[in-house]
């Protein structure tokens, strides 16, 4: 049984957002032998947006508040993330804590107005990099039970696991990682030009019309490359993926009806897991492709 | 126009990660990096230029800071290595306090008015009020029909419990520490920009 603090960031909360996400994680961890230590009463990191509203430290104080009681809970353990987003913010904080003498100092101001503290030293990570380090590609093809041979998935790695840190020093401009999950399922990866392309992340809120346009042109490369489903690592991509896709068939002309499934999900359906285990019922657009090995 | 000396100066000591800027070498490969570059009326090269020029009206008041996706295709491929997605997010943050950003730029809106009210009112995301909110902001009328536009995914999202039908969220057990800790982070952000 590996351990980790565990970080599921507010999109993954009980009726939220990427609730598909965090069901069929827990069911990976669950046949992996991870346990996850989740943070009590942790805060929103503010993802990559919360400059505008939080400037410096009133934003990098929200994860210093989640660090602080990681640390306070569970020690120096590896706070685990499982949103890109997440991963990235923390990630970042806990950079500049660790190597500007002064952010530390005022941060930690900040914290013992709550009545905590933070002296760097938790090692941020995010799911995909345990499972590629901590376990390693041959014990993942060991858990395949029901393999998904013939089936075609397009791996989109997006942005945020894959600039500016990167994941396991894969390649930024095509990086192997997420097609290596989809391959060590017994799955196809289908090649993929749009894999590190940006949907558009926050501003699909905001300037929908415009991150429409280039959702579409990701989806598009899949599906000319013939893939089935897509996969993604990052809850926000998921989203703009899956959710915008009516409204794009209806604005642009398009006729996309593709799922947009986690990794997490093919891993658990292909080590035997259930429909239900894998959240598959959770999908806005139905994964039917995967029913032949359901 | 008026050129404004003391402008890049301000920006080198009060904006997040400001003094970058001067190693700048106009190299242009950031321009062609961002994804909604067709809406960027100036890339950030081209900001960069507009600093180091004076142009404090042109650069604070511009649409252009507010079309970052935060892709961070810029910050990798730099051949001097600028943090640039954390400078174009630090001159929108400065705007924003210099009181210069349009109220009405549609990110700027979403991220302060809406983003940052939302997380803390509560110390976590809702997302239905978020959405509320979102498609509220610019009154009844035009919220029912984004809320229309969007009402397939909407309940395909309820369906497979991936939306809360209930709007309000309860706080975290910790707020009163959480809303201290960030009243007191502001005041010191502000006294870092005042003695810069
Ligand atoms: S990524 Fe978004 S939803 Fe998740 S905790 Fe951070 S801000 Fe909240
Ligand atoms: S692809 Fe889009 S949502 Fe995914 S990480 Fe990049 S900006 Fe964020
Ligand atoms: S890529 Fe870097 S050096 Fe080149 S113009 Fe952009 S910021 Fe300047
Ligand atoms: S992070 Fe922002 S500035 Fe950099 S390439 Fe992406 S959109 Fe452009």
């Amino acid at each position: 049984m590996k351990e980790y603090t565990f970080f599921p960031g507010c999109s993954s909360e009980h009726n939220a957002s990427a609730a598909n996400m965090e069901n069929s994680i827990q069911s990976m961890c669950r046949i992996l032998g991870i346990k996850l230590n989740e943070i009590d009463d942790w805060n929103c990191c503010s993802a990559s947006i919360g400059y505008a509203g939080g400037g410096q430290l009133p934003r990098m104080a929200l994860s210093a508040r989640n660090f602080a009681l990681a640390q306070k809970q569970k020690g120096n353990a590896d706070l685990v993330a499982t949103c890109a987003a997440c991963w990235l913010a923390m990630r970042e904080t806990n950079e500049r804590i660790e190597t500007e003498p002064h952010i530390k100092a005022d941060l930690n101001t900040a914290l013992a107005e709550a009545g905590l503290s933070y002296d760097g030293h938790i090692k941020t990570r995010h799911m995909v990099e345990v499972l590629i380090e901590d376990f390693g590609w041959d014990a993942l093809k060991a858990k395949v039970t029901k393999p998904l041979t013939g089936l075609k998935v397009a791996g989109y790695v997006g942005c945020q696991t894959n600039r500016p840190f990167g994941v396991c020093g894969d390649s930024y401009e095509n990086p192997q990682y997420l097609d290596q999950m989809i391959e060590a399922t017994g799955a196809t990866a289908v090649p993929f030009p749009m894999k590190v392309a940006c949907c558009g992340g926050a501003l699909m809120f905001s300037e929908t019309e415009k991150s429409c346009v280039l959702t579409k042109q990701i989806l598009q490369s899949a599906v000319d490359n013939g893939a089935e489903v897509i996969i993604t690592p990052c809850p926000v991509c998921q989203l703009n993926l899956e959710v915008y896709q009516g409204m794009i068939n209806k604005t642009l002309g398009t006729n996309f009806n593709i799922p947009i499934l986690y990794y997490s999900q093919l891993f658990v359906l292909s080590w035997g897991g259930s429909w239900q285990d894998a959240a598959l019922h959770q999908q806005v657009i139905p994964a039917e492709p995967l029913r032949r090995f359901a | 126009m008026t050129y404004d000396l003391t402008f890049a100066k301000d920006v080198y000591q009060k904006a997040e990660m400001g003094h970058w800027i001067k190693m700048c070498m106009q190299c242009g490969v950031c321009a062609g990096s961002c994804p909604l570059r067709a809406h960027w009326q100036h890339s950030p090269r081209q900001l960069f230029q507009m600093v180091r020029a004076g142009k404090r009206d042109e650069v604070l008041k511009s649409s252009d800071m507010w079309m970052c996706t935060s892709c961070y295709n810029c910050i990798v491929r730099c051949p001097r290595e600028l943090p640039i997605t954390h400078i174009i997010h630090g001159l929108a943050r400065y705007a924003e306090t210099q009181g210069a950003a349009d109220p009405k730029q549609p990110t700027r809106r979403f991220a302060v008015d809406v983003f940052w009210k939302n997380i803390t009112a509560t110390g976590r995301v809702g997302e239905a009020m978020l959405t509320m909110r979102l498609y509220f902001q610019d009154g009844i009328g035009a919220g029912i029909q984004r809320g229309l536009e969007m009402r397939d995914s909407a309940l395909g999202m309820l369906k497979t419990r991936r939306l809360n039908p209930i709007p309000f969220r309860g706080k975290i057990k910790g707020y009163d520490g959480f809303t201290k800790m960030l009243a007191k982070a502001a005041e010191l952000e502000q006294k870092l920009e005042n003695k810069a």
